[in-house]
């Protein structure tokens, strides 16, 4: 067991040292990124909108979009690395040790929680500044903060696990995760849907993160807290036990 | 002790293409074992099983008496493995390489600085520690992987193609630490393009093709199967006509160079005497091909 957990703290610290070797990469852009979404949807645009839920539109919207980096940056650093290393074949040192599969598992999701969750507090300085925002509760920013940033490293693993070439690393990002934030309540409430769209919201369970999240900054909430909870726990175990599953199995890196 | 035990090993790709037909070899601890055979052999398949970075399809695996079916991180922790390619990540440093799969194998990063600096030492890196990876020269690269392969003292020491593509010094300095390595009592296995460096380095030697191991045996039995040699003369003089010997054939190559090729059976001495006899002066001689080279062709084509 000792040893495992030096191999994990081996893993995490080269994933950490990477992060910060290329912080122009992996931190600068989703701040501004993040810096022009409030610019233009909360100064520019929000300005003409009504309050919701007695927040302005840029107070509403701070919380979803320090998600959405948290989302993004957690799930990206994860499959970059990942693939990266089978690209480069230095997962070859892994796999050639006796380093068991939740370390190298755990490991590759800390470097994920780590960018994931120091891009989320970049964005919430960048936030505090445009939105003056503050917190209601932060017990609910954290466990939200820290649970959708595990359980999109783990995801990430396990799309850096099935790609084969660097259009892969893109696709579920682009084609899924995106199109998920965006419908996620981010950039507004699910009570101003009509009852069909709003029922089906919440088959998204990005929406239970978002709503969680500000519900963290802000107190108030469209779902259970509790109930977003349980959901992020359980898609933890599920995702964990697949990335276990695939490297018992050897899928992508064994032939 | 045995090191390394294989039995039956088989190996099917989903390609359906056959790499193993039901190898069996042991390789004694202590051993500098060869392992040669041509491109598509199953020489790497072989490594990648022991190593685990291939899953066999049936047959036993054993390193020092550890099935790999029953406890295979135990059995990994006995191997230290350099690969025929690069895989290290370039952008990193060559002391994070060395020290994080020192960590890999549950070494505190304390006792993984000592190790990295005595292999990077005797490998002559040690002044590019802090140097990424990328920066290094060819040669520097295949020594780093040396250093990564050893930093967690594995008994069990396999080499995939390690001086291919580094020059004759690099590589005469490769096989004086190899040599070291084995001296020390450590076990080494070696897969290699250059016969010469089998021949050079290699007690045992092992030859795969098709899957199957041809030969098996002590470098000194092997040589000793060869019942020809072919040398290549540099005379004094020109040399147009040699007058024929018994169970030797002669060759002019130019005025100057003959080439024959002879049984074991028959002693130098006679044919020197027989050149001499017919007015001819030997300046030099030399092997034509290495004598591993040929009986290896002789059994890869068999």
């Amino acid at each position: 067991m000792k040893d495992a957990l030096i191999a994990l703290s081996c893993i995490s610290r080269k994933e950490t040292t990477r992060i910060f070797r290329i912080w122009i990469q992996t931190l600068v852009p989703p701040v501004i990124t993040m810096t022009l979404y409030f610019i233009i949807f909360g100064r520019l645009i929000g300005s003409q909108l009504r309050d919701i839920g007695g927040y302005n539109y840029m107070a509403f919207i701070a919380p979803g979009l320090i998600m959405m980096s948290i989302i993004t940056n957690s799930y990206t650093n994860t499959v970059s690395s990942f693939f990266s290393a089978k690209f480069q074949r230095n997962v070859e040192e892994l796999l050639v040790s006796p380093t068991p599969d939740w370390a190298i598992v755990l490991g590759y999701v800390s470097g994920g929680m780590v960018r994931g969750l120091c891009v989320g507090v970049l964005v919430t300085v960048v936030s505090i500044f445009f939105a003056g925002l503050s917190v209601y509760n932060l017990f609910f920013i954290v466990i939200f903060g820290l649970l959708t940033s595990f359980v999109f490293s783990l995801a990430g693993m396990i799309n850096g696990i099935f790609a084969k070439k660097f259009d892969d690393v893109s696709i579920i990002p682009t084609f899924v995760i995106t199109p998920l934030t965006y419908l996620g309540g981010v950039f507004y409430s699910i009570s101003l849907l009509p009852d069909f769209w709003r029922t089906v919201s919440k088959i998204n369970p990005i929406i239970y993160m978002v709503d969680g999240f500000r519900y963290g900054f802000l107190g108030i909430h469209d779902i259970s807290v509790y109930g977003g909870v349980s959901i992020l726990v359980v898609f933890a175990v599920i995702l964990f036990g697949a990335n276990l599953y695939l490297l018992k199995k050897g899928v992508g890196i064994r032939s | 002790m045995d090191a390394l035990t294989i039995g039956g090993l088989t190996k099917q790709y989903r390609s359906g293409v056959q790499a193993l037909n039901g190898i069996s070899l042991c390789v004694k601890e202590g051993d500098f074992y060869g392992l040669l055979g041509p491109n598509g052999a199953g020489k790497t398949t072989t490594i990648g099983i022991i190593t685990s970075l291939i899953t066999k399809t049936s047959g036993t695996v054993k390193i020092f008496g550890i099935d790999i079916d029953d406890d295979f991180p135990a059995a990994k922790k006995l191997i230290g493995v350099v690969p025929q390619e690069y895989n290290f990540s370039i952008f990193e440093k060559v002391i994070d390489i060395v020290c994080q799969q020192a960590g890999y194998y549950g070494m505190s990063r304390a006792e993984a600085l000592v190790s990295a600096e005595k292999y990077l030492r005797r490998l002559g890196l040690w002044d590019k520690r802090q140097v990424a990876a990328r920066e290094l020269s060819g040669g520097m690269k295949r020594r780093l992987m040396i250093a990564r392969g050893l930093v967690h003292e594995p008994r069990l020491l396999i080499l995939d193609e390690p001086t291919a593509g580094v020059d004759v010094e690099l590589r005469r300095g490769m096989w004086d630490f190899l040599e070291k390595l084995n001296g020390d009592g450590r076990t080494i296995i070696l897969t290699t393009h250059y016969l010469e460096e089998a021949e050079q380095l290699c007690e045992r030697i092992a030859i795969i093709a098709h899957g199957e191991i041809v030969i098996d045996t002590g470098k000194r039995e092997l040589l000793r199967r060869l019942d020809t040699e072919t040398f290549v003369l540099d005379t004094r003089a020109p040399v147009h006509t040699i007058r024929p010997l018994d169970l030797v054939s002669f060759t002019i190559v130019d005025e100057t160079t003959i080439e024959l090729t002879m049984p074991h059976t028959l002693s130098l001495n006679t044919i020197f005497a027989h050149l001499a006899e017919h007015g001819i002066i030997v300046e030099s001689m030399r092997n034509k091909t290495n004598r591993l080279e040929e009986l290896f062709m002789e059994l890869v084509e068999a």
